[in-house]
């Protein structure tokens, strides 16, 4: 068998000498090899998370519906679903093809070439580190939610509510708000407190029954922020070695290694693979 | 020829761009009509719902498989490479239906599961297993 393999290559083969060395396994440097390894056990440890989420979800009779949950845009806008979002997904894309022509200009030993288009991607990973700054605090400081606690409920009957956004009861002649099955809701705070609204039950069995909106499925708050935070914190990890590696580059210290800016490739498989673990997570979070 | 080949290279990578960047924003399209914001009224088809996740994970999987051929190069590692890298990646299909059907059991067997529990604590297993929580009684003692 490695007497085959040996005569593949065109080595000439010496029984018990094909592991002294001399070639490179997989036709690979180690950095590179070990490198997609690493990346191997970290999509495990990924896989691992968003398993846990896909079963949470599935356990759950409602889940929060996230094109009510992630709706808000800078700038005070609402009702724009999952644009947000969209923008964060190009800002990754984007900056995974900038760290491509990064590695181009390496193979070239263009010195130049690879450190302006590592600073364009440095910049795109911070673009979306803010991105994700904004999401969290619009998600913490404006809509409550945290790691224990989830404001977002859906419905799952129709029915009119008994008293308005303040809990408090309606004036007068004011038209009280209806709802269907299957509709979404956030419980808001009002002077520090969340605010269940009452409603009468309008349809099914339950129907003339009064009812407070409940807490949604409580783990969505856990999972969103542990989740997204461990991307989050890989695309950090990211801009670090970024930065790292490109005043490297731009102090000439891979000109003299020779070997076509190696280790611009390596960050590079590392920062695609922030943008692979992100077409997940915007899969299950967002689109689904 | 050195030069001729850079600038296809280079050319590639943008027609990468733009293949990505319409196919995220077909997903957002195809989420959005799933849910009933570009025609109300079809999420409550289930068979829409169903179709449009469907399109939603085969795109992300084929963005996914782009990513790693193109972008990080895996079209030009040896068999040898590739496999070891994603071969193992095929655990994980256990893994999901394995799961995903326990989660749908805790769904759809609620009550039954919390039950069980609740006799787990109560009658089955604890004297045996020497659990310091089981009322011995006369009976047990004779």
């Amino acid at each position: 068998m490695a007497t085959d393999t040996a005569i593949q290559h065109g080595v000439e083969a010496i029984p018990g000498e094909e592991w002294k060395g001399g070639k490179r396994p997989f036709k690979a440097s180690y950095g590179k090899l070990m490198m997609w390894y690493f990346l191997l056990s970290d999509a495990f440890t990924f896989s691992g998370f968003l398993i846990a989420y896909g079963a949470l979800r599935i356990s759950s009779p409602t889940w929060p519906v996230p094109d009510f949950v992630f709706q808000t845009f800078p700038g005070g806008f609402s009702g724009l679903p999952l644009i947000f979002v969209t923008v964060m997904s190009f800002l990754l894309i984007v900056s995974s093809v900038t760290m491509v022509r990064a590695v181009q200009e390496g193979a070239r030993e263009n010195r130049k070439g690879v450190v302006f288009w590592m600073i364009l991607t440095i910049i795109g990973g911070i673009g979306f580190l803010s991105c994700q700054a904004w999401e969290w605090t619009n998600l913490i400081g404006h809509e409550h939610m945290s790691v224990t606690t989830n404001p977002f409920g859906t419905h799952t009957e129709s029915g009119i509510y008994l008293m308005d956004d303040h809990g408090d009861p309606y004036a007068p002649g004011a038209e009280k708000e209806t709802f269907e099955a299957g509709e979404s809701y956030l419980i808001h705070k009002h002077n520090g407190e969340f605010v269940q609204r009452e409603y009468q039950v309008t349809s099914g069995e339950d129907s003339g029954v009064v009812k407070k909106q409940e807490f949604g499925p409580k783990a969505f708050g856990a999972l969103f922020f542990f989740i997204t935070g461990f991307h989050g914190f890989h695309v950090f990890s990211g801009v670090v070695f970024l930065i790292i590696i490109m005043l490297n580059a731009a102090s000439g210290v891979y000109v003299e290694r020779k070997n076509g800016y190696e280790m611009v490739e390596k960050i590079g498989l590392y920062w695609h693979f922030v943008d692979l673990v992100w077409v997940f997570v915007f899969l299950v979070f967002y689109l689904l | 020829m050195a030069h001729e080949d850079h600038s296809k290279a280079i050319r590639q990578v943008y027609v990468g761009l733009g293949i990505l960047a319409v196919i995220t924003l077909i997903e957002v399209g195809v989420s959005l009509f799933g849910k009933g914001h570009i025609m109300d009224g079809m999420q409550n088809i289930r068979w829409v719902v169903y179709v449009a996740a469907l399109l939603i994970i085969v795109l992300s999987l084929y963005k996914a498989k782009f990513i790693i051929y193109e972008f990080m190069h895996m079209r030009y590692e040896v068999p040898g490479l590739v496999r070891s890298v994603l071969l193992p990646v095929l655990l994980l299909v256990w893994a999901i239906i394995a799961f995903f059907l326990e989660g749908d059991y805790w769904k759809t067997k609620r009550d039954k599961v919390e039950e069980r529990n609740e006799l787990g604590v109560k009658d089955m297993g604890s004297k045996e297993m020497g659990a310091i929580d089981y009322k011995w009684t006369k009976e047990d003692l004779q």
